[in-house]
Parts: structure tokens; C-alpha cells; sequence
């Protein structure tokens, strides 16, 4: 009991804050219910996404920045090819999306492993490629979204309504990705590189590879965060949004360790759960919104500064 | 020949700029004369205050992306303060506030040892979200730009730009700096082996205090040079630049691990990014394609360079 506590004391404790957050929110406004709740995850939706996939990454040592670019070419694509397209094309067209997505994230990967250049040099170029590539796909916001597609994350769920259809889909699509890899031989490579490439390399890990598969693991769930942009919005949008900075804060939030080998998926979810519901408590309270982004800052940066204080004090004898 | 390369690392990156100012001349023949040369200088310098920010403390390992957001509040300030209170008062308290969001991030980061990457991201965001809140008190206010700094900004003497003249000893005395001074081996020591510079008697996080400090108080008079030359009070200004002072550093060899590089290479690199644009500019290419090309091609010199100078 107490081993589990300690092992997973920052996931928990981050689970009572969202808890508590909650909490405050209901007494802030006391209708809040159902379809709060299900606005609420429709927001979080495509952070918490963009989210593991960085978690992902950064748990294998690396980092990508540009999680928000190839979010927008997943989105844009997916737009253009579900334009007035019949329900099977539509399929389709979000299958090629999400392979497009992997294939977006081999591409970093390979060219890290081959140039040699380091990950956050590599990505900030790519970066501009991918932002490039959104532009040329869809120059302005356009496009369309099936139906079907729309109403995955609309409303709650059939039988229980304050559970949102969103926070299922992330749970599914997560539980379907990430559980069987954190099982198999994969994970533990995963977790390997981040925590050490060179004894990895000596135990025989082939370090590359398993890199080139981190970073297209990241690129699907940038794809699946591009999709549910559409999703949201019903159109494809080439401007990357502000995921780039929300996943890396939710990420070390979460407490994934930047540099790698740490960590897990589950708290980051909850940090970005946690930070959409400060800001709708904020927008509750009728704060001025900018005031309000003080307040994230303040809170993103003192947790931080917390976390990491009690990190070095742990590694202290 | 690579060992020619890796004991001169300027040598590759000059020979690069003059390939690619040669291909320039090849793409648009006539465009070379001394008011390109001189309005090349006039858009590159900014950059390479900026990047003097990220060579500095990427040579500790760290890297500082408030340094946009830092710029952009010293010439807010400085522009919206100085009908009010007059221009010397004025740019001293955006001064202040620029070393302020340096403080916050060196106590960040030297005592609670945040990510680098991490504090100043933060700091950032909380610093714009205070020149936000800001702004819709001064609206009313009016902006004043100082006319000293329009004259830096954008002036020319002799065919050169005046910014030179901030720019010169700038780059003078963060080179001298970087090679003569205690302070700057001190930098390259914690870059190369954090542990082996703290058992060796170094204060570290008194290093990373200062070090941090200074990058803002930089991107600080990086503010008020670009708030001259783009003679505009806006609340984006040097954002955009961000990315491209980190991009600069890194083209210019300087290794975002730390212990390697220094700010000679860093300023041929904000040349190189620089020509670079007005290259993809007069390709006449959609948006897109420029940008897919600006970034591969950063991609392909860093790698280049990693082999060409790499001791391994």
C-alpha cells in the first residue's frame, strides 16, 4: 500500500486536485452538471491528445516541437479528403489521416537518428516543414468533417450522462494505443532509451529503431489531436493552435521527467484535465481573461518550481 | 580537409553564407550592392541579439524561449510609458521589468532547478499574460517612439546601418566575454560536465542566476533596437523571432548540449537565416513551400555541420 502511494503519489495527488477542482467548480455554479462536463472534455479533447504523445516521447528521452504542426496537417488533410465525401470514403480518408500521422512522426524519428542532430533542433526544423506542408494542403480554414466523425465526442454518453463521450473516446483510443506497447517488449525499450540510450544500446536494445517508433507513436496521437480539431470545428484549420506549449507543461505536470525514462501517461491526461478546469473556473468567476492566463502561468510554473524541488530533495540522501 | 574544419568551425559556416549570397547573385543578378548588403546587416542584427540570449545559455545546456516575450515587453513599455513619464524613465522601467522576468526565471531555475526549457516557457506565458492586462489600461495613452532609437533602428550613416553602432561593442564584449572572463568559462565548464563544475568548487546556481538574468536584460535591449526599426508598438513584435534566434545559435554551431560553440558562429548564422529569407523571398513561391524549405534546409547545415565538425 504504502509502495503504490509512493510510486504513484504524484498521480494521485493530482487526481485529488482535479477532484477538488471539480468540487469548486460545482459550488461556483451550481447547475454546473452533464453539459458542463461534456464542454469541458470537447475542449480538453485535443490538448490531452497532443498530450501522450508527447508524454510518449519525452518518456523515450526525446521531445517534439512540432506536435502542433503535424496536428495541423492531420487536421487540414482530414478536412479536404472528407469534403462532401459519402461515409465509407469518410472511413477512409480518417484512416489515411492516421497513417499519415504515423508516417509524419517516422520522419522525425528517422531524421534524428540519422543526421544525429539532437531531438529539439531536429523537431524545431520540422516544425517549419510541417507548418508549410499544412499551408500548401489548405490554405485558409475550409473543408468539412462526416457526420459520424462530429458526433464522437458530442454529448454524453447513452444510459450515463455525466460521463462525456470525449473522455471515453481519449480512454479508448488511449487503452487501445498505449496499454498493449507499455506491456510488451516495447515499453520497456520505450522506457529504456529514456532512462539510459547507452546501457540500453549494451543490453542490446536497438536504440534507433525503437526511437523512429517513439516519435510515429507521438505522430498518431498528433493525428488523432488534428482529427479532433475537425471534429470540434467541423473544418480543417493550417494554423497549428497552442498545443506545443499546453502539452509540454501538462507533460511535466503530470510528472514525466524531462530527459526521460519517467513517468506515464495516465498524469499528464490529468494535469490537462486540471489546467482546462482552472480555466473554466476562472471564466466561472468571471475573471478578465488575461488575468486569467497569469493565473495559469503562476499556477503551471509554482507547480513546477514544487515538483522539482521535491525531486532534487528525494535524490538527496 | 574535416580536420581543417574542426579546428577552424567558422570556416564551413563562412564558406555556406558566401555559396549562398553567391546564389543570390546568380538568382537575381544586380541585387548585390551595398544597400542590400547594408539592409541584410539592418534585419540580421535584431536576430542576432536574440540569439545571443540562446548561445549563452546553450552553453550551460540551457536554452531561454522568453527572450520573443522579454523583447516585446521592453519596447511596449518603453513605447507607451514614454508619453507619460518621459523617454529616460520610461525605457529604465521597462528595463526593469525585463530584468525582472530574468530573476523569476534564474530563481527557477538555479534554485529550484527547473528545465530551462520549461521556466522560461512559463515565465513567459505569465509575462504576457501581464503585458496584456497592461495594455488595456494605456490604451488611452498614446505611443511615443523614442527618436535616438529610430535613428539606431533604422538610420544609415556612410551606407551602413546605425544599429551597428549598438551592435559592434555588443558583439564585442559578449565575445570577449564568452573567451576572457571568468564568468564565460565558468559557462562553458557547467556546460560540459555539470558534476565535475560543482565538485570543482563552482556555484552553479549562482552562475545560472546571472546567466539568465543578463539573457533577459539582452533581449531587453533587443527590444528597444526593434522597436526603432519597426517604428510599431504591437503586442506580437518580437515573437516571431523566437524560434529563429534558437535556429541561428544552433546553425552557427553551438551545441544545444552545452560546453561547445560561441557567439562568432552564432552571428554568421543570423546572417545565414537571414539571406536565406530574402532568397526564399524572391523565389516567389507560395507561403507553404517557403516554409517547408526554411526548415529542411536548417535541418541539412545542423546536420552538415554536426559531421563536418564532429571530433568522434
Amino acid at each position: 500500500m504504502t509502495r503504490a502511494l509512493t510510486a504513484h503519489g504524484w498521480t494521485i495527488g493530482l487526481a485529488a486536485l482535479l477532484a477538488l477542482l471539480l468540487i469548486a467548480t460545482k459550488l461556483i455554479q451550481p447547475d454546473f452538471g452533464a453539459t458542463g462536463l461534456d464542454s469541458l472534455a470537447r475542449a480538453a479533447l485535443p490538448f490531452a491528445l497532443a498530450t501522450v504523445g508527447m508524454a510518449i516521447v519525452v518518456i523515450a528521452g526525446g521531445i517534439d516541437l512540432s506536435i502542433a504542426a503535424m496536428m495541423a496537417v492531420a487536421s487540414v488533410t482530414g478536412a479536404v479528403l472528407m469534403d462532401g465525401a459519402t461515409e465509407t470514403q469518410s472511413i477512409a480518408a480518417v484512416i489515411a489521416v492516421l497513417a499519415l500521422g504515423l508516417a509524419m512522426g517516422a520522419v522525425n524519428g528517422a531524421l534524428i537518428v540519422l543526421t544525429r542532430v539532437p531531438d529539439i533542433v531536429v523537431t524545431l526544423a520540422m516544425l517549419f516543414v510541417w507548418q508549410g506542408v499544412a499551408l500548401l494542403i489548405l490554405n485558409a480554414p475550409g473543408g468539412g468533417a462526416a457526420l459520424w466523425l462530429r458526433s464522437i465526442a458530442a454529448s454524453g454518453m447513452p444510459g450515463v450522462p455525466w460521463l462525456p463521450r470525449g473522455v471515453v473516446f481519449l480512454a479508448v483510443v488511449t487503452a487501445i494505443i498505449w496499454l498493449p506497447i507499455r506491456r510488451a517488449r516495447l515499453g520497456l525499450r520505450l522506457y529504456a532509451i529514456g532512462s539510459d540510450a547507452m546501457a540500453a544500446f549494451r543490453s542490446g536494445i536497438p536504440v534507433g529503431q525503437t526511437r523512429i517508433i517513439a516519435y510515429a507513436i507521438c505522430g498518431l496521437f498528433a493525428a488523432l489531436g488534428g482529427l479532433s480539431v475537425t471534429m470540434a470545428t467541423g473544418i480543417g484549420e493550417p494554423i497549428p493552435g497552442p498545443y506545443l506549449l499546453a502539452s509540454v507543461a501538462a507533460v511535466v505536470l503530470g510528472g514525466v521527467v524531462l530527459g526521460g525514462g519517467r513517468g506515464g501517461v495516465l498524469g499528464p491526461i490529468l494535469a490537462v484535465f486540471i489546467l482546462r478546469t482552472v480555466r473554466l473556473d476562472l471564466t466561472l468567476l468571471s475573471v478578465d481573461p488575461n488575468t486569467a492566463a497569469i493565473i495559469e502561468g503562476s499556477i503551471m510554473v509554482g507547480v513546477v518550481m514544487f515538483g522539482a524541488v521535491i525531486a532534487t530533495r528525494a535524490h538527496q540522501p | 580537409m574535416t580536420h581543417i574544419f574542426t579546428a577552424n568551425p567558422l570556416l564551413p559556416l563562412g564558406l555556406l553564407l558566401a555559396a549562398l549570397i553567391g546564389v543570390l547573385a546568380i538568382l537575381n543578378p544586380g541585387v548585390l550592392s551595398l544597400f542590400w548588403a547594408s539592409n541584410t546587416l539592418k534585419i540580421a542584427i535584431p536576430l542576432a541579439m536574440l540569439a545571443a540570449c540562446q548561445t549563452l545559455t546553450m552553453l550551460t545546456g540551457g536554452i531561454d524561449l522568453s527572450v520573443g516575450t522579454v523583447a516585446t515587453i521592453t519596447a511596449y513599455l518603453t513605447a507607451t510609458l514614454a508619453p507619460l513619464i518621459g523617454v529616460p524613465t520610461a525605457i529604465a522601467i521597462a528595463l526593469v521589468a525585463a530584468i525582472a522576468v530574468g530573476l523569476l526565471n534564474g530563481f527557477g531555475i538555479a534554485i529550484c532547478r527547473v528545465h530551462p526549457l520549461i521556466m522560461t516557457l512559463g515565465t513567459a506565458l505569465i509575462a504576457t499574460g501581464c503585458l496584456l492586462v497592461y495594455q488595456r489600461y494605456v490604451i488611452a495613452t498614446g505611443v511615443l517612439i523614442p527618436e535616438f532609437l529610430i535613428w539606431l533602428g533604422t538610420g544609415r550613416s556612410f551606407g551602413l546601418p546605425n544599429s551597428l553602432a549598438l551592435f559592434i561593442p555588443f558583439a564585442a564584449i559578449v565575445i570577449w566575454a564568452q573567451r576572457r572572463t571568468g564568468f564565460g568559462r565558468l559557462l562553458y565548464a557547467i556546460g560540459a560536465n555539470e558534476s565535475a563544475a560543482r565538485l570543482s568548487g563552482v556555484r552553479v546556481w549562482q552562475v545560472h542566476f546571472a546567466l539568465y538574468t543578463l539573457s533577459s536584460l539582452i533581449a531587453g535591449l533587443m527590444g528597444l533596437l526593434y522597436l526603432g526599426q519597426l517604428k510599431t508598438a504591437s503586442l506580437s513584435l518580437a515573437l516571431p523571432l523566437d524560434l529563429p534566434s534558437v535556429a541561428a545559435a544552433v546553425i552557427g554551431g553551438t551545441s544545444i548540449f552545452g560546453g561547445r560553440g560561441g557567439y562568432g558562429g552564432t552571428i554568421i548564422g543570423a546572417l545565414i537565416l537571414t539571406v536565406l529569407t530574402t532568397m526564399l523571398t524572391l523565389l516567389q513561391m507560395p507561403e507553404g513551400m517557403r516554409r517547408i524549405l526554411f526548415g529542411l534546409i536548417i535541418l541539412a547545415v545542423t546536420a552538415l555541420f554536426v559531421r563536418l565538425t564532429d571530433r568522434n
